[in-house]
């Protein structure tokens, strides 16, 4: 395997240590006494499921919280942050996973923002471009620091809030999921950085849901579960079965279950198909694409962010209005997209890749938030059935075991593997012919993305249709009926389930062609 | 992980609930009046009434404000098309002789041409509900001071000879200005309370009430699971534009008059009292239900300064203080 792998050599005495950590927000006890250290030139992976407490550990290292019981040592020395900036002097630096950036502030003004280069009281700009150019090169990111942020695509937020730490030198680098919004070839020169950063004696802690990830780049692993730290123990002693066995509390018996759905007739059959680029920066996103998804298939979608998969599946779902050009013909009839209504009358449902910004309504309840898509069905001439419509939503959230206290419980209070299938259940209940899941397990845990693995079976039996996106490659593989990978907007090579190859795929997304 | 609702939690969920915290504040004020008495007058049955019909003109632009304020709007020309429905009213039926069943719907389709015009604006061109909204609060005064030739339109109608001659206020402005149920409650104060009454269930029970909580939720996702979303925000800034009318139609009643100043910095109170009620000005989070609370706080608050003689001065003061504390309040259970 790789050398990154191989484990760090025990001799340092941690940096960090945090002893007895305990925090309960409004009575719920979150973390009950974790104790873990951290040593210099060290990849640490925190793992755990969603809810194990990771992130309110880290924001207690960052000083986000500062209401906790127990003790930070940091090198030898007894320390309590009184906030965040309190923090980030003492060598810490945190990415955090709701990235915390400006868009409408420029990149470079991002990288350093609230420690600005001053002489005087002067900004000194000019100082301050030279280093982030420095900086983002070294991140092999080639871009004009003056321009704004929001005029790039979110895998290059994600590289300017690395940018952050890189640039305030920090001792301990945090990472809470750095590579949710980054594609296979962002993520690895992630790793690369994160390779380079622990032999300048850094030391790193890396939250992540992917186990593949967590092999290539970590030495150490302390698995959470239920606010208590596990254990911690050598990667390379711990294999990953052991691992999910850990974090869940139960064995998984297998996290790609089986496929079993057989295929039917054609479903959905596009002939040169065009979307158009809704940042406008070329005219297409998407152009001459042909493609058919039969029933009970899974059409995976491969190709780099912005390689035009998420496009896609919003063109034929009307997102862009009538702007898409093509032929298409679904279930047999001829559909010009036209709008998000009109699309899931057809029988279309789209999941889109960000549930906070374009999925959930964070100030409705689990139940509304449901049946949000499908209430026409459930109010005649505008008058809305409660009773069938709590019916339903009831029904939903026990088919697909939503953990929530109540159907009339606002779903901002659910967690992120919890809100995913509250957006199934949302798009489920459209009775929808063809569902368009774009990133569907992204920031949820194993337990749950075995479970949303399982669903997905069980619906393509029933004789829809899946197309899916996911930059995760051995779920994009292990679920696929067929892998067609898309490279700047065209299709460049399809794989059966028997011969897509991690390499293979990777190498078409990149656009190098696969000999036959 | 005890996902059960224990009764502890019970408790502390309904102290948490947005209805609460509105009852709490107008329990509040109640209690503040309850103090201050006025040697008693609080608790005489016609200071009620006078409150009731006294913030019924702005608790009807409330119920519209309500509407936009939901789905992360605001509508500043609420005051205005009152001012300029009050003179159409007053011309139509005061100098023109129209009959109420022409009269009053000509004036309710002005103030909804008003807000959809305003609706248009931001649904269509994307312009922000604060600009588009602005700029109809000022182009309806105009148009009022137009229509009105800046006059106070009353029953003094001007003959050939430069002569006025003051006629009978027609039966629509008897009927409407009265007070049923010996005297105790006025017809303005029904109207109110009917048009709260259609806005709850509205929002409550209607497919476009929920449509218009998921655009202050979330617009984009809303638009994603098909809601029409220009459509409804169409709407609401429509019949917020009629309810501002309904009001101007009463507010003209009341004053035996239409004046083409009526109406200005009504659009404040009306905020204010959506606002004291709980509902959430970024959208998505409120009720009519909150909205009557507020209206009903604000409402008693007026009553007892003026009872207690407090001067104007003092008395905004006051009231921004108040505003101001309601609000924090509220925040603070969060």
């Amino acid at each position: 395997m790789t050398a990154a792998q191989q484990t760090a050599p025990r001799l340092s005495a941690p940096v960090l240590r945090m002893t007895g950590i305990k925090k309960s927000f409004s009575g719920v006890a979150v973390l009950i006494g974790v104790d873990w250290a951290l040593r210099a030139g060290e990849v640490h992976i925190l793992a755990g499921e969603n809810g194990a407490g990771k992130t309110t550990l880290i924001k207690i290292l960052a000083g986000v919280h500062s209401d906790f019981s127990g003790t930070i040592t940091l090198s030898g020395k007894p320390v309590r942050f009184r906030g965040p900036q309190d923090a980030a002097g003492h060598g810490i630096a945190v990415i955090h996973q709701d990235i915390a950036v400006v868009p409408s502030m420029s990149v470079r003004d991002n990288i350093f923002l609230g420690r600005e280069i001053v002489r005087g009281h002067r900004v000194c700009f000019r100082a301050e471009r030279d280093r982030a150019r420095a900086v983002l090169g070294r991140l092999g990111l080639d871009i004009d620091s003056s321009r704004l942020l929001e005029d790039f695509p979110v895998s290059v937020r994600q590289m300017v809030e690395i940018a952050k730490a890189l640039v305030h030198d920090a001792r301990i680098i945090v990472m809470d999921e750095p590579t949710s919004a980054l594609n296979e070839v962002e993520a690895s020169r992630l790793f690369k950085i994160v390779g380079d950063l622990r032999s300048q004696g850094r030391a790193i802690v890396f939250i992540s849901h992917r186990l593949e990830e967590i092999y290539r780049v970590g030495q150490t692993i302390t698995v959470l579960r239920d606010g208590r730290a596990v254990g911690t123990f050598p990667a390379a002693e711990l294999p990953p079965d052991r691992l999910v066995e850990l974090m869940v509390g139960r064995a998984v018996d297998r996290l790609f279950p089986p496929r079993t759905a057989k295929l039917g007739g054609l479903l959905l059959q596009a002939e040169g198909v065009s979307v158009p680029d809704p940042s406008g920066i070329k005219p297409w996103a998407v152009e001459g694409l042909d493609f058919r998804l039969r029933a009970g298939e899974i059409l995976g979608l491969a190709g780099l962010r912005g390689g035009g998969a998420s496009e896609l599946v919003h063109g034929l779902f009307g997102s862009f209005g009538k702007r898409v050009r093509g032929r298409i013909r679904l279930a047999g009839e001829a559909y010009v997209p036209q709008s998000p209504g009109c699309a899931i009358r057809r029988g279309l449902a789209l999941l889109t890749n960000d549930r906070k910004s374009s999925g959930l309504v964070p100030t409705m309840s689990v139940g509304r938030n449901i049946s949000l898509a499908s209430l026409g069905r459930f109010s005649p001439w505008g008058w809305i059935k409660t009773g069938r419509e709590a019916a339903a939503a009831g029904r939903l959230i026990e088919t697909l075991g939503i953990k929530a206290g109540a159907a009339d419980e606002v779903v901002a209070n659910l967690s992120g593997g919890n809100q995913q299938k509250v957006l199934l259940a949302r798009w489920l209940e459209t009775s929808p012919k063809v569902l368009l899941l774009d990133e569907p397990t992204s920031g949820i845990d194993i337990g749950a993305k075995n479970e949303i693995y399982r669903l997905l079976d069980i619906w393509t039996s029933e004789g829809k249709g899946v197309l899916l996106i996911t930059s995760e490659l051995p779920e994009l593989l292990a679920l696929s009926d067929r892998v067609m990978v898309l490279h700047r907007g065209r299709f460049i090579d399809e794989f059966d389930r028997g011969e897509a190859t991690q390499e293979r795929v990777i190498k078409a997304a990149m656009g190098m062609e696969n000999q036959a | 992980m005890n996902l059960g609702i224990s009764p502890k939690s019970r408790v502390s969920r309904l102290f948490r609930s947005p209805s609460f915290r509105a009852l709490a504040a107008l329990a509040l004020v109640i209690a503040i009046g309850c103090v201050f008495n006025a040697e008693g007058t609080f608790f005489r049955w016609h200071t009620h009434r006078d409150m009731l019909r006294h913030i019924s003109v702005f608790g009807i632009l409330a119920c519209g404000m309500t509407l936009v304020i939901i789905t992360s709007g605001i509508d500043l020309a609420v005051g205005s098309v009152l001012g300029l429905s009050a003179v159409l009213f007053s011309l139509f039926s005061l100098q023109l002789g129209w009959p109420a069943w022409l009269a009053v719907p000509t004036c309710l389709t002005a103030g909804a041409a008003c807000g959809l015009t305003s609706g248009g604006l931001i649904a269509r061109f994307k312009i922000q509900p604060f600009i588009a909204t602005l700029a109809m609060m000022v182009f309806a005064r105009g148009l009022a001071k137009w229509v009105s030739g800046g006059r106070k339109i009353s029953t003094a109608v001007q003959l050939a000879d430069g002569s006025f001659e003051y006629r009978e206020a027609p039966g629509v402005f008897r009927i409407l200005g009265s007070k049923l149920f010996g005297g105790n409650i006025a017809v303005v104060t029904l109207i109110f309370l009917a048009c709260a009454l259609v806005c709850y269930v509205l929002l409550a029970r209607l497919r476009l009430g929920r449509q218009l909580f998921a655009i202050g939720g979330n617009e984009e996702a809303a638009r994603l699971s098909g809601v029409p979303v220009s459509a409804a925000k169409l709407l609401a800034y429509g019949l917020c534009g009629l309810l501002s009318a309904a009001a101007g139609i009463c507010h003209a009643v009341q004053e035996q008059q239409g004046d083409p100043e009526a109406g200005a910095g009504y659009e404040l109170t009306a905020i204010a009292i959506v606002v004291i009620g709980g509902t959430s000005m970024l959208g998505g989070k409120g009720g009519m239900g909150l909205t009557l609370n507020g209206a009903m706080a604000i409402g008693y608050l007026e009553k007892i300064l003026s009872l207690n003689a407090v001067g104007e001065a003092t008395r905004l003061m006051l009231t921004g203080l108040i505003i101001v504390g309601a609000v924090l309040f509220q925040k603070h259970r969060k």
